[in-house]
C-alpha cells in the first residue's frame, strides 16, 4: 500500500487504504499517470491522429533522402505536368517534382518551427518569470515592451524586421522570435504572480531560498504545464508565420523548397492547382495536428494536474 | 398517502458507484437512512466517509456518470414518491426544487455573487409557487425575517459581497426555504463559520425544524455541532453506516470502536457526566430558544 | 536561553480602496519566551494571521516592534532571510498547498535541515520519526499523503531548522476534526522536544486549551485578555473571551445549544 504510516492506524488517511476511497488513491495515481505519460490518448482518438500525423512528418523529415522519389532540385521532368504515375503530386514551373519538393519542405519548416517555439518559450518564460517574481520597475519595463509589441499586428511587424535584415530565413526566425516571446512572457508572468503566494513558496522563502532559487525550485516546475501547452499550440501558428514571410519573398530564397515558398509559386501559376495544393496540405496537416495535440494535452494537464496538486476528494 | 406514513425521507440501501462499469468505485455500500419531519437527523463522518456524496444523492446531485442503486422514497404534505431513483429528470427536478432544499458549507460560493438578493430569493419562488412579483417580494420579506436578517427591505436590494459570512447563511437559508420545501439538506452548514457565528445558526435551523416540521439532515464532521442540533446520529466511514442512535447513545455510550476513536479523539471527551445529571439535564430544542 | 520574540504596540495597516486604512493588527504587544508554549485565539479577520506573517516578517508593520532577540525583523523582500532570523519557523495552515508538490517530501525536509546549525543538525529519518511517519516516507510525493500526514511533513521541515519559535498558523484548521488534537499535541511535542517555543494560532479555544500554556485572545486587531490557559478557560475577564466560550458547542450528547 501507499501509506507510509502503518504503524499507528488512527493516523492512516482513510482515502489512502479503505476500500472505497481506494478510489481516491487511484484518481490520485491515474492523475499523476496522466501527468507522466502523455495524454491517456485511448480517450482522445484526436489526440491520436494528431500524433500520428506529427510523428509522420518528423520521420519523413529525418529519412527524406531515402523516402522522396527524386532529387527536389533537379530540374529533370517536363514543366507544369499534373499529377500523374510518375510524378504523383505533378512538377513544378521549373520541372522540379512537387511530391519530392513538399516532402523535403519537412526538414526546413518543423527544425525551424521547433527552434522558433523552444527559443521563444525560454526568452517568453525566462522574462515572464523575472516580471512577475519581481514585480515594480522590472516589472514594468519587460511588459511595457511586450505590450509595444502586441500592438502592431504580428505579421506584419514581423515583415519589418525582416525587410530590415534582409530575406532569408534565418531571419524570418529572428524576426518571429521577436513577435512570438511576449504571449509566453504574459502566461508566464501572471502564472508567478499567482504562485509566488503560495504557501509553500512562502515557506521556502522562509528556510531561506534566494529569490533564484525560489523561482528554480518551487516556481517555475508547477508552472511549466500552462506554457508547454501554450508552445504546442503555438507551433502550428509558428510553422504558418514561416510560411507566411516565405510566401511574401521574406523568407526562403529559391530553390529551397521551403512550403510557404511553394505556395507562392503556385499563385502565379494559378490554373496549375497542384503547385499550391500540396504544399498548402503538409501545412494544414502540421497546424492542425499540433492543435489537436495541444487541445489534448491543454485538456489532460490542467484540471487534473490540478486535482493532483489539491488533492483529488471524493 | 395515508395519513399515518411519517413525513420525511427514508434512504433504503442506497449505494453509489465512480467510474467505468470494469473499475467502478463504490462511494456508498448501501446505506440506511431514515430522516423523519420535525427531527434532525445528524450525518457525521470523516472526509471520505461519504456523508456528502449521500446529501447530493438525495437532491439529485450526485457526479456525472456516477451510479445510484437502491431507493429513496419521500412522503410530504403534499404528495410522495415510492422512490426518487425512479423518477424521470423532470418530475425529480421539480420534486428537489419545491420539496428538497440544500444549504452548503460556503454561503458565498452558492450565492450568485452578480445578482440581488431579491432576485435569488425570489426566483425560485415564482417558478415552484407561480406567484406573482409583488407576492414574491412580501413573502421575501417575511422570509428574511425569519431567518433574523437586519433591515430585511435594503438587505433584498443587497448583494452577496455585502454580507457577512454569519449573514450570508442566513440568507442561504432564506433563499432554501423559499419553495417551502419539506426536507432541509444541510451540508457543513457551519463550518466555514466562526463559533459565534455558528450558534446562532445553529439556533436558528433548531427553531426553523421545530416551527415548520422540516426534516433536516444535518452533514457534519463536527461532533459538538452534532451534539448539540442532531436528535439522532448516524455515523459513516467508507461509504457505509458503523452506527445509528440517538444523540446521546451514540456520544455517551458509542457501541463501535469506530465511533469510540472518533469521540476520544476530541480535544475534551465528554466527561463521565453521572446519568442521573444527564437524566436531568432538560432535553433542549424546543423550549432552548 | 537565546530566542526570545518580543512584540511591542505592533501595528499593521492596509490600504483599503478609496483611501480607508484597515488596521489589521492595531495594538498588540506580548512577549514569547523560550520553551513556552503560547496560543492565540481569535476569530475570522481579528488580524492573528496578520500578526503570524508579521513575526516571520512577511508583512510590514506600519508602527511598533517586533524583535527576536533584541534583533528587530526586517520586512522580507527579495532578499535571502537574514541567518539569524532563520531560527523563526512557520507551519502554514492549509496541508495541500503548503508543500510543494513536484519535488519529494525528504528534500523539502532536507530544506530545512540545510540552515540548521551544523552541531545541531538531525536527519530526515529522525524527523520523520519525531513527527511519526515512516521513513519511506522520505522518496514520496506530497499528493501521496493525507492531510494530516502532509502537516506532519510541513512541522518536520520546519523543525527540521532547528527553529527557536515554531509559528503555527491555523496549523490544524483544514484537518479531520478526528485528527486535530492529535496533530496539535504532536506539534507542542515535537518543539518543545526540541527546545522551541510554539506560538500556536487557532481559531479553535478547545484546541488551544489542550496544548497551550498561555493563551492571548484577539479581538479586531487587539489583544482583549491574556493568561495561563486554565485561568482563561475558568474564569475568562473579557466579555468577548466569555462570549467566545459560551458559543463552543460541547460534544456531550445533551442537546444544549450553544448561546449565541
Amino acid at each position: 500500500m501507499t501509506s507510509p504510516d502503518l504503524r499507528d492506524p488512527a493516523l492512516r488517511d482513510p482515502a489512502l487504504d479503505a476500500p472505497t476511497a481506494g478510489a481516491a488513491t487511484r484518481l490520485r495515481f491515474a492523475a499523476v499517470r496522466s501527468r507522466l505519460r502523455l495524454p491517456s490518448a485511448y480517450r482522445r482518438p484526436m489526440a491520436i491522429v494528431g500524433f500520428t500525423i506529427i510523428a509522420l512528418w518528423f520521420i519523413v523529415a529525418i529519412f527524406v533522402p531515402w523516402i522522396a522519389p527524386f532529387d527536389p532540385l533537379a530540374q529533370q521532368f517536363d514543366r507544369l505536368q499534373p499529377p500523374g504515375p510518375v510524378n504523383w503530386f505533378g512538377t513544378d514551373s521549373l520541372g522540379r517534382d512537387v511530391l519530392s519538393r513538399t516532402l523535403y519542405g519537412a526538414r526546413i519548416s518543423l527544425p525551424l518551427a521547433l527552434i522558433l517555439v523552444v527559443a521563444s518559450a525560454i526568452i517568453g518564460s525566462v522574462l515572464g518569470a523575472i516580471a512577475g517574481y519581481f514585480g515594480r520597475a522590472v516589472d514594468e519595463v519587460i511588459m511595457r515592451v511586450a505590450d509595444l509589441v502586441f500592438a502592431f499586428p504580428t505579421i506584419i511587424l514581423a515583415m519589418i524586421v525582416t525587410a530590415a535584415l534582409g530575406p532569408s530565413l534565418t531571419n524570418a526566425v529572428i524576426a518571429l522570435l521577436f513577435v512570438s516571446w511576449p504571449s509566453y512572457a504574459r502566461v508566464m508572468r501572471s502564472m508567478v504572480l499567482g504562485a509566488r503566494s503560495r504557501e509553500y513558496v512562502v515557506a521556502g522563502r522562509l528556510l531561506g531560498f534566494s529569490p533564484f532559487r525560489s523561482l528554480q525550485r518551487d516556481i517555475l516546475p508547477n508552472v511549466a504545464a500552462p506554457v508547454l501547452v501554450l508552445a504546442t499550440l503555438d507551433f502550428g501558428n509558428a510553422i504558418l508565420l514561416l510560411s507566411g514571410l516565405s510566401f511574401l519573398g521574406l523568407g526562403a530564397t529559391p530553390p529551397t523548397p521551403e512550403w510557404g515558398a511553394m505556395v507562392a509559386d503556385g499563385v502565379q501559376n494559378f490554373s496549375d492547382w497542384w503547385l499550391a495544393a500540396f504544399p498548402g496540405l503538409a501545412i494544414f496537416t502540421v497546424v492542425v495536428a499540433f492543435n489537436l495535440v495541444g487541445d489534448a494535452l491543454r485538456d489532460s494537464l490542467d484540471p487534473r494536474t490540478a486535482g493532483a496538486v489539491q488533492g483529488v476528494k471524493i | 398517502m395515508s395519513d399515518t406514513t411519517p413525513h420525511g425521507l427514508s434512504l433504503r440501501g442506497l449505494t453509489l458507484e465512480l467510474g467505468s462499469k470494469g473499475s467502478a468505485t463504490q462511494i456508498l455500500r448501501g446505506i440506511d437512512l431514515d430522516i423523519p419531519a420535525g427531527s434532525i437527523t445528524g450525518l457525521a463522518g470523516e472526509s471520505g466517509s461519504g456523508k456528502t456524496m449521500t446529501g447530493l444523492a438525495i437532491c439529485g446531485l450526485q457526479p456525472a456518470g456516477s451510479r445510484l442503486g437502491g431507493t429513496i422514497s419521500y412522503t410530504g404534505p403534499r404528495g410522495s414518491a415510492p422512490n426518487l431513483l425512479a423518477l424521470k429528470p423532470r418530475a425529480m427536478n421539480a420534486l428537489r426544487g419545491r420539496e428538497i432544499a440544500m444549504i452548503f458549507q460556503d454561503p458565498t460560493a452558492s450565492l450568485h455573487p452578480m445578482i440581488t438578493i431579491e432576485a435569488q430569493l425570489t426566483d425560485g419562488m415564482r417558478h415552484h409557487l407561480h406567484v406573482s412579483r409583488s407576492e414574491a417580494r412580501t413573502r421575501a420579506l417575511a422570509l428574511l425575517s425569519r431567518v433574523r436578517v437586519p433591515d430585511p427591505e435594503t438587505a433584498l436590494k443587497k448583494y452577496p459581497h455585502q454580507f457577512s459570512g454569519g449573514q450570508l447563511q442566513r440568507i442561504a437559508i432564506a433563499i432554501a426555504l423559499a419553495s417551502e420545501p419539506s426536507v432541509l439538506i444541510a451540508d457543513e452548514p457551519t463550518t466555514a463559520l466562526d463559533v459565534t457565528v455558528q450558534a446562532g445558526i445553529l439556533r436558528l435551523l433548531r427553531e426553523l425544524c421545530d416551527t415548520l416540521d422540516l426534516a433536516i439532515l444535518l452533514v457534519t464532521h463536527d461532533l459538538g455541532v452534532m451534539s448539540a442540533l442532531a436528535d439522532t446520529v448516524t455515523v459513516m466511514r467508507y461509504g457505509e453506516v458503523v452506527e445509528h442512535g440517538s444523540r446521546y447513545q451514540v456520544i455517551r455510550e458509542p457501541q463501535s470502536a469506530y465511533t469510540k476513536s472518533l469521540i476520544d479523539a476530541l480535544p475534551h471527551p465528554p466527561a463521565a457526566v453521572p446519568d442521573a445529571a444527564a437524566a436531568a439535564a432538560p432535553v433542549l430544542g424546543k423550549d432552548a430558544l | 536561553m537565546a530566542g526570545h520574540l518580543t512584540v511591542r504596540d505592533a501595528h499593521v495597516t492596509y490600504k483599503l480602496p478609496g483611501r480607508r486604512l484597515l488596521a489589521a493588527v492595531d495594538g498588540v504587544s506580548f512577549d514569547l519566551a523560550p520553551g513556552e508554549v503560547l496560543g492565540l485565539v481569535g476569530e475570522s479577520g481579528c488580524g492573528k494571521s496578520t500578526l503570524a506573517r508579521a513575526i516571520c516578517g512577511l508583512e510590514p508593520l506600519s508602527s511598533g516592534t517586533v524583535t527576536f532577540d533584541g534583533q528587530s525583523i526586517p520586512t522580507l523582500g527579495l532578499r535571502r532571510r537574514p541567518a539569524h532570523l532563520l531560527r523563526i519557523q512557520m507551519v502554514f495552515q492549509n496541508p495541500y498547498s503548503s508543500l510543494n508538490p513536484r519535488r519529494r517530501v525528504g528534500d523539502q525536509i532536507a530544506d530545512g535541515l540545510a540552515i540548521a546549525p551544523a552541531s545541531e543538525r538531525s536527519s530526515v529519518a529522525q524527523l520523520l520519526d519525531d513527527v511519526e511517519l515512516d521513513r519511506n516516507a522520505a522518496g514520496m510525493f506530497p499528493h501521496q499523503f493525507s492531510g494530516g500526514q502532509r502537516q506532519r511533513i510541513a512541522i518536520a521541515r520546519a523543525m527540521g531548522a532547528r527553529p527557536d519559535i515554531l509559528v503555527g498558523d491555523e496549523p490544524i484548521a483544514s484537518l479531520d476534526a478526528s485528527l486535530q488534537a492529535k496533530v496539535a499535541t504532536l506539534m507542542r511535542d515535537v518543539a518543545l522536544k526540541n527546545g522551541a517555543s510554539l506560538l500556536f494560532i487557532s481559531h479553535d479555544l478547545s484546541v488551544v486549551r489542550v496544548v497551550a500554556d498561555r493563551v492571548a485572545v484577539m479581538q479586531a486587531g487587539r489583544i482583549v485578555e491574556t493568561g495561563p490557559v486554565a485561568s482563561v478557560w475558568s474564569a475568562p475577564a473579557d466579555p468577548y473571551t466569555q462570549r467566545l466560550l459560551a458559543a463552543i458547542p460541547t460534544a456531550d450528547g445533551l442537546g444544549r445549544l450553544p448561546a449565541a
